[in-house]
């Protein structure tokens, strides 16, 4: 039976890659001849130290994977060349085994509290002692093994915290948050937002309003944070192009209901301020209800006003079944639009709770100063959370209502184009562009003129009001023109839905009719010219009557007129009022 | 977290119950549930009278359900729900894709 063992051990033994580097040490020669015999045949190097201290220098020497040290030896002794060799040994777990004539279970404890692996004891068993480096052997390998995948493992870590520092830089270029810096906008976003795939977006709309996008994809971590780069291209392309929010959110939904896989959306409000009106329009889907605030300064707190979610996240549905209704709300200066992501409702306390609306709500309710909610909300989660603001995962925007004076003074005036007096570019043209049913259903003209318009060297520094022009013309002959909805709804914030939703349902039919825009721009000493003419198949208007009212000052809001006549160097109605020409003059 | 599948005979419909909370944890035993039922059911049963809680990836999966069962033209109810799990599938305006009972 031993025969056998002993066998199957040396074929085992002759193996090339078992073969270990053993550092026997023993101040008696024949115990160290002989354990140096066995070792060696077994198929191993072997070192022979005499003593402790030739053990520590021969391990320094030799480097050997296993240590065998009699425990009591001249000069230093086994536990103190262990001690020795562990500390040269640094993290490299090298096994040492003591060689003991001690029998005592104390003694035997001593050699492992000393910082052994294991005893051995004298007169030594040929089998065991063989067996026992071998399985030290294994040991030594499988530490090394895991000891290589560890440090493996710490460069890809860094590798990859590098690359996202990296990938970072590249979003926050992208999805750069806009002109959210403007006085009227707070906005919380964890410093690594992007990696939890919330995002916040917001442009300045040509005509002078602004859109502000808060969005939360599913999940964390990259997957989540890839989605942000097409919405942001599309939202700050489409904005500065003049598209309405519902072509914008149309749009990113498009794309991302395209690139995301299935189970992977994005929560979002899109909302459009119109400070001048004093009307925002939301689209929202898949996110908690968002809060209109209308501090009464006369108590405590003041009115909620909830802003549900009417439409299912982006990138659920196709681009057939989207849904682009808004809502629409009057808003009075001082308000405060708050938008969120689940971060905050869904923030955990240490036992688990949820903070909760009614928490959030409670906040809203005992505020006595409007200008500091902002805060009393972060502070109140991160108090319930005890976390501290770096590590928080909840994002928080705050607009407030101003004038839009106020709003427009945020920005100053824009550096004017240089432009030389021999300006080359499209000086003198015409265009005639018609737009039958069909496309008036469905199509937005104004980015295709704005950007006709913007090829005239010079005109680019107007952008803005040439857009507020041909918008205001564009949706008089649509609205009061062909699709005869009454301007007189405007005037109230129920009228506003009503008017909305009257356009909605006429659009919806089949009509009759057409827009016909006649854009003549020519140069002049110093600038140029643009004439708009729009044209309507409408009933027109008593316009007479109109001007009458406008000279006298009597003040009418239906039609955003009084507006257009300070921008215009001429402004004149024909036909039945069915055509108007306004006359837009610009200098360099 | 636990999942069971129960194919019934009657109505040729695949009932999958959610025990605990719904979250990423569940995903390969949800998506087993489904893909691994024997035959080709007609319709789908999400019971959620023993899920306390749901997060965004239990949407996304509810959605990869929706999409494995023909997308458009799918029909899956979600029901039993609590008021929590309800409320989660409201703001998400789910209704619009599921039936929820």
């Amino acid at each position: 039976m031993e025969l056998n063992v002993e066998k199957e051990m040396s074929s085992f033994e002759a193996h090339q890659d078992d073969s270990l580097k053993v550092l026997v040490a023993d101040d008696n020669d024949s115990d160290r001849l002989i354990l140096s015999t066995i070792i060696k045949n077994a198929g191993h190097e072997v070192v022979c130290a005499r003593n402790g201290q030739e053990a520590v220098d021969f391990y320094i020497e030799h480097r050997p994977d296993i240590v065998l040290l009699d425990a009591l030896m001249p000069v230093m002794d086994g536990f103190e060349a262990a001690e020795k060799i562990r500390v040269l040994a640094a993290e490299e777990a090298i096994p040492i085994v003591f060689l003991t004539s001690l029998k005592d279970a104390n003694s035997l404890a001593k050699c492992l509290d000393a910082g052994g692996t294991d005893f051995l004891s004298k007169p030594y068993n040929k089998v065991i002692l063989t067996a026992k480096v071998r399985a030290l052997g294994r040991l030594r390998r499988l530490q090394s093994v895991v000891r290589e995948q560890r440090d493996r493992l710490a460069v890809h870590h860094e590798h990859l915290i590098r690359e996202q520092e990296v990938a970072k830089r590249v979003f926050d270029n992208i999805a750069h948050p806009g002109c959210i810096n403007a006085p009227c906008v707070r906005a919380h976003l964890s410093p690594m937002s992007v990696f939890n795939g919330d995002m916040v977006l917001a442009s300045r709309k040509p005509d002078g309003g602004m859109y502000v996008l808060i969005g939360d994809f599913t999940g964390h971590g990259l997957p989540a944070a890839i989605g942000a780069m097409p919405a942001s291209e599309i939202f700050y392309g489409m904005t500065n192009k003049g598209f309405s929010l519902q072509e914008i959110i149309a749009e990113i939904n498009k794309k991302l209901a395209h690139i995301l896989p299935v189970g992977v959306f994005c929560c979002c409000a899109l909302v459009e301020f119109s400070m001048d009106k004093n009307i925002i329009q939301v689209w929202s889907g898949g996110l908690p209800d968002l809060f209109i605030y209308r501090p009464d300064d006369s108590r405590e707190g003041g009115e909620i006003i909830n802003v549900p979610s009417k439409h299912l996240p982006l990138g659920v549905l196709s681009a057939q079944r989207f849904n682009t209704e808004v809502q629409v709300f009057e808003m009075q200066e001082g308000d405060r639009f708050f938008l969120w992501t689940d971060g905050i409702l869904e923030a955990n306390n240490i036992k688990g709770e949820m903070f909760g609306s009614e928490r959030l709500v409670d906040i809203f309710n005992k505020n006595h100063d409007s200008t500091k909610i902002f805060d009393e909300i972060l502070d109140a989660v991160d108090v319930y959370t005890g976390r501290q603001e770096q590590d928080d995962d909840h994002t928080l925007v705050e607009i407030t209502m101003v004038p839009q004076e106020e709003f427009d003074s945020y920005f100053g005036e824009k550096k004017q184009e240089k432009l030389s007096q021999k300006a080359l570019g499209p000086m003198d043209w015409c265009l005639e562009y018609t737009l039958l049913p069909q496309t008036l259903k469905d199509f937005n003209p104004l980015p295709l003129l704005t950007h006709v318009l913007m090829e005239v060297p010079g005109l680019r520094n107007h952008s803005s009001k040439l857009y507020t022009i041909l918008a205001e013309l564009y949706s008089n002959a649509l609205e009061h023109g062909v699709l005869g909805i009454s301007s007189g709804l405007k005037t109230t914030a129920h009228g506003f839905a009503e008017y909305y939703r009257q356009r909605e349902a006429a659009l919806s039919k089949d009509f009759e009719g057409s827009v016909k825009f006649v854009l003549r721009h020519k140069p002049e000493e110093g600038g140029g010219v643009l004439i708009i003419r729009v044209e309507d198949t409408g009933k027109g208007f008593d316009f007479k009557g109109f001007e009458k009212k406008l000279s006298s000052k009597e003040g009418y809001c239906g039609r955003g007129i009084p507006l257009l006549l300070g921008m215009c160097r001429r402004f004149e109605y024909f036909g039945t009022g069915n055509i108007v020409e306004a006359e837009f003059e610009w200098r360099i | 977290m636990a999942i069971w599948a129960n194919e019934s005979g009657a109505d040729n419909k695949l009932t999958i119950k959610i025990q605990g909370r719904f979250d990423f944890s569940a995903h390969q035993e949800f998506r087993d549930a489904y893909e691994k039922a024997n035959s080709k059911p007609e319709g789908y049963v999400v019971d959620m009278s023993e899920t306390t809680y749901l997060d965004s990836s239990a949407l996304g999966m509810l959605l990869l359900l929706r999409d494995h069962a023909g997308g458009d033209t799918s029909h899956i109810e979600i029901v039993n729900c609590n008021n929590d799990v309800k409320k989660i599938l409201t703001i998400s305006n789910f209704e619009q894709l599921f039936t929820i009972k």
